[in-house]
Parts: C-alpha cells; sequence; structure tokens
C-alpha cells in the first residue's frame, strides 16, 4: 500500500484564529486535488507559537460543535487532516495537542507531554503536559504522533514504537538558532539528525513538518521531511518559505526493511521493563541515576 | 578549550534570515517602507544594504545627519553606499538643533554634548520615520548592544534590529558578503562624535578581541575563569564582565512599580506581532 502525505510547511497569524482556518481549508483543498492522502500541518498551525497570555484566546475543542474543528471535520471526508491547537479540557487547562482527523471523526489527539521551558522557551509557563504518549489505528496503519520538544526525548518515539506505531508524525514550531559557517543552523541540522536515526533505529517511516516565518525575532526555518525505514530521506520541502511538499510513503518497505534488519522483532522489551522498574524503583532518583 | 573561538558565519544563510526578517517584521505592521540614519559607517551601511534588499531600494529613506565637527569621509561614505543600493535620501544638518543647547552650558564634556547629537538625530529619524511613512530600522550590533556602547533613546532607538545577533566581526564578514563599500569596512570604526574619536580607543581594546571574548562568555556560557584559563587576561575579563553587566539597563525597558495582579513587563505577555 502506498500513502501520499502532504507537508504543509505553513506560516501562521498570530493569535488569529479564523485567518489560519481558512489557510488550512485552503490547502486541504489543494493537497486532495494533488492527489495526498493525508496532510500535515506543523505544531500550532491554527494559532501561532509564540502565543503567551493570548493562550486561553484561541483554546479550542476538538468535536464538531467547535466552530474552528466543524469546518476542519468536514474537510476530513475527503483526505485525512493533522492539525495542531491549542486544546482546552472540561476543567480549563490549556495544551499544546495535536489531532488526526479522517472521515468527519477526531481518530486521536495528542497533547504534548514536554513542554520546553528553557532557553528562550516558556511553554511550561501557559501550558498544562499531556500525560500519555499512544499510537492509534489508521486507514494507512497505526500511527503515532508527537510534537517538537516530545520528540527531543529519545523515550516517546520508543514507546509508540512498541505501541504499534509504523509511521510518525512529527510536528514542530522550531525557532532557528545556531548561525554558523554551516550552510543550515544548529537547530535544523540537529532536527534532521534525529529524525532519520529515528526512522533507521525504529525501521519505520518518520514525516516532519516545521513552521515557516518569523515571530518578532524569532525565525522558523521549514525544511519538511519524510524518511523511510531504511533512514533515507524520501523527499523535503524548502528553507523558510511556505510550501505544500508531497512525498509518497510505499508501506510495503517495512516489510522489506524488517526482514533484512529484525531490529522489532529482537527488541528486548521484557528486560527493558525489568531495568527500568530496577533503575527507578529507587526514589531518591526520579530521572534515573 | 579553544582560545581563539571561530566566529565565522554562513553569510547567504544569515542574509536570508535578515532580509526575510525585515520584510515580515515592517509589513505586518501595516507598512512598506523603513527610515535608517546613515552614518558612513559599517553597521548603518549593512542595514542599508539589508532593507534595500528587503523592501526594494525605492521603499528605503537613508538620513545623513551631519554636525559641524563630523567628519567629510563619514559624509561621503554614507553617500557611497546610498549610490552602491539606490535608496532615497535625505541630508539634515543637526548642528542648529544642537548648539544651542550646548552652548547653554559651557561646562559640558564630550560625552554630553555627544549624547545630545545621538538624540537629536534620532528626533530627526522619527520625524522621518512619520514623514515617509516606514519604520526605523536600527543599526546596534552584538558587541555594541553588550557592552552599552550606545546612546540610549539616541542610536539605540528603533521599531526592528537586524544586526543585534551579530557581532562586529561577523557584522564584517557580513558586510563584505552583500557589497558594502571596502573602504567603510576597512576603515577604524568611530562614532563620529568628536574629531579623532575611535570606538577601539574609546573601548581601550580591538573588536576583535572583545568579540571573541563575548562570544565565550555570552554564546558558549564559558565563565570568567575559564575565559581567562582559555588565554584572556584576567583584566580584561573582569572589566568586560563589569561592563555587561552595568550596562544591563539600556538592554530593558524601565521597570514599572508592581501594585496590580497584572502589569506591564511582568504579567501582561504578548509578542509585538500580537495578531499578525
Amino acid at each position: 500500500m502506498k500513502l501520499t502525505v502532504a507537508l504543509a510547511q505553513i506560516n501562521t497569524v498570530l493569535g488569529n484564529l479564523q485567518r489560519n482556518l481558512e489557510k488550512h481549508l485552503s490547502l486541504i483543498q489543494e493537497a486532495h486535488a494533488r492527489g495526498a492522502d493525508l496532510v500535515v500541518f506543523p505544531e500550532l498551525s491554527l494559532t501561532g507559537y509564540v502565543l503567551q497570555d493570548l493562550t486561553p484566546a484561541v483554546a479550542c475543542k476538538p468535536r464538531a460543535d467547535d466552530p474552528v474543528f466543524q469546518p476542519l471535520l468536514a474537510a476530513s471526508q475527503k483526505l485525512d487532516v493533522v492539525v495542531s491547537f491549542v486544546e482546552e479540557d472540561v476543567r480549563n487547562r490549556f495544551y499544546i495537542s495535536a489531532a488526526y482527523l479522517s472521515r468527519g471523526q477526531a481518530l486521536h489527539v495528542h497533547r504534548k507531554v514536554y513542554l520546553p521551558t528553557y532557553g528562550l522557551f516558556d511553554e511550561g509557563r501557559f501550558f498544562a503536559w499531556g500525560d500519555t504518549v499512544q499510537a492509534f489505528d489508521t486507514p494507512y496503519g497505526r500511527v503515532g504522533m508527537l510534537i517538537c520538544e516530545d520528540f527531543w526525548h529519545a523515550s516517546p518515539p520508543y514507546l509508540l514504537w512498541l505501541d504499534g506505531a509504523d509511521v510518525f508524525l512529527f510536528m514542530s514550531a522550531s525557532p532557528g538558532r545556531g548561525l554558523s559557517d554551516r550552510p543550515e543552523l544548529a537547530s535544523a541540522r540537529w532536527v534532521n539528525h534525529i529524525l532519520r536515526a529515528y526512522a533507521s533505529l525504529y525501521t519505520s517511516f518518520v514525516v516532519h513538518t516545521n513552521r515557516v516565518g518569523f515571530e518578532d525575532g524569532l525565525n522558523f526555518w521549514g525544511s519538511a521531511a519524510a524518511f523511510d525505514p531504511n533512514g533515507d530521506l524520501l523527499g523535503e520541502g524548502p528553507a523558510f518559505e511556505e510550501a505544500l511538499t508531497l512525498v509518497e510513503l510505499d508501506l510495503n518497505q517495512l516489510h522489506r526493511t524488517r526482514s533484512r534488519l529484525p531490529l522489532l522483532r529482537d527488541e528486548r522489551t521484557a528486560l527493558v521493563q525489568r531495568e527500568l522498574n530496577r533503575i527507578l524503583s529507587d526514589r531518591s532518583r526520579n530521572s534515573g541515576r | 578549550m579553544n582560545p581563539a573561538p571561530d566566529l565565522s558565519i554562513n553569510t547567504d544563510l544569515a542574509r536570508r534570515i535578515l532580509t526575510g526578517f525585515i520584510c515580515s517584521e515592517i509589513t505586518r505592521m501595516g507598512f512598506s517602507r523603513a527610515v535608517i540614519n546613515l552614518s558612513g559607517g559599517i553597521d548603518s551601511a549593512l542595514s542599508c544594504f539589508l532593507t534595500a534588499e528587503a523592501l526594494g531600494p525605492e521603499n528605503v529613506l537613508a538620513i545623513r545627519l551631519p554636525y559641524r565637527t563630523s567628519s567629510p569621509e563619514s559624509l561621503e561614505h554614507a553617500q557611497m553606499v546610498i549610490e552602491a543600493t539606490g535608496v532615497r535620501s535625505l541630508t539634515v544638518e543637526i548642528t542648529p538643533m544642537v548648539d544651542p543647547l550646548i552652548e547653554r552650558f559651557p561646562e559640558m564634556d564630550a560625552l554630553r554634548k555627544g549624547n545630545i547629537m545621538a538624540r537629536a538625530r534620532m528626533i530627526v529619524l522619527y520625524d522621518q520615520s512619520a514623514a515617509f511613512q516606514g519604520l526605523a530600522v536600527g543599526t546596534g550590533n552584538k558587541t555594541e548592544i553588550l557592552l552599552g556602547y550606545t546612546t540610549l533613546y539616541g542610536d539605540s532607538a528603533c521599531a526592528i534590529n537586524p544586526l543585534g545577533d551579530l557581532y562586529k566581526t561577523q557584522v564584517r564578514q557580513l558586510a563584505r558578503a552583500v557589497g558594502v563599500p571596502a573602504v567603510i569596512i576597512e576603515k577604524p570604526p568611530s562614532a563620529d562624535l568628536w574629531v579623532g574619536q575611535t570606538d577601539e580607543g574609546e573601548l581601550g581594546y580591538t573588536y576583535a578581541e572583545v568579540d571573541r571574548l563575548l562570544y565565550l562568555m555570552v554564546d558558549e556560557r564559558y565563565t570568567p575563569e575559564e575565559c581567562i584559563e582559555a588565554g584572556f587576561a584576567p583584566g580584561f575579563v573582569r572589566a568586560v564582565v563589569e561592563r555587561v553587566r552595568r550596562n544591563q539597563f539600556k538592554r530593558v525597558l524601565p521597570p514599572v512599580a508592581k501594585l496590580s495582579h497584572r502589569t506591564i513587563g511582568y504579567d501582561f505577555l504578548y509578542l509585538r506581532d500580537w495578531g499578525t
């Protein structure tokens, strides 16, 4: 089976849901017209990234009675859609979330579990952290979603892998930083290293979308990319510019790569669990030794 | 540890990000034009080249603001930038604005006079910003911002600052790459506030030296002791650390005394780009 993914690397209007929604609907239409089965938007695609005190004012609920999600769910009748937004739960906590929409339903909502609150980042001040990492079934197989800092940590992709994900959908609003004499920023180089590493280590597909544009002095570097289970680059979007990049995933590659390299078959999950229990049973150290 | 960190940058990448920044941050505020004070020095020349590339030269007004003691060479160098970029230009002599105030206080030292000139130039810049309907593009680099080698509400005043994360050494590299005339890049940097003034003479060290130290301290998070171990003279390190600390006030908005539950600067938090 083949899955054509459209990587939507967009700029956003900071805090203007309506304008961002219109851009989503237009790109979903374009992705459909170009033959995509799935379109993936970047982190906080419906709101913009550095929201600070705008956070409560732009919160949504991924349900058909929500004025932002109603047209998105309707659009998902034609092709599957992944969007990212500020989610408000029933107790009025705010999350950075991503929703997988398919045939009028939200199949899964992932709430960002790692909120960077260091350096230029201040997410922990404004958002609650998600508390689950789960794969889920889609018409194209089992998928896992992570948002930016989630996949800077090694464990969430590992959990998704063990939970059955063969396609990883990663979304970022990654501020470009680390200018040197090299042709790409350090942040871009680092992310592309680990995307390739995850695809290789987990013999899975890794798809990444990233914002473009500016918010005050922050630039977002774009360069959406997809890697196959061999760790090879399947396609990538341009740096710094808006683009809708279509990439075809040949899902049969999973069979071929895992026949050659049975890393999943040989993974010693019981050993991992036993050793994790031992390491973490020492309550004086909550990050292990 | 590396006693001579490499500050070189990929100029294509820097140019792309900075022109994108200028274009985005001016147009999203509802403007399409910019104004720049062009001193004849390297920083404002680079800002002018980048802004002309970002907005088109017809949308940029470069202003030359000589005082009667300013070097004629500065005016000529500014003119070279105007001709090379094709931007619009205006020359406003600040002497008649500045001299009555200076004459009122005969004891005034060179520092006060220099600050008055820098602030007079700011007044003209912001007046032309309104007249030309363009935002003021800044020219301050990372070295001078860190050292506080700038006049508050004078040359530091601007709407956006494309050069503020580049050390002077990197400004030189980028200026060369975008085509700033060599004579401007190679002359000793000077605020040109009095005859014979040079930045490096006034600071007491060269930009090449202090940029390497600042890079280790700020970008690479070296402690002062680690900078000394890396080969910098202890007195130099201490003087620079103290200068950076003492000038923090120039890098922040004036603190508001907190009284309410929600106070500007503490817990009323929005980007400038709010809603755009």
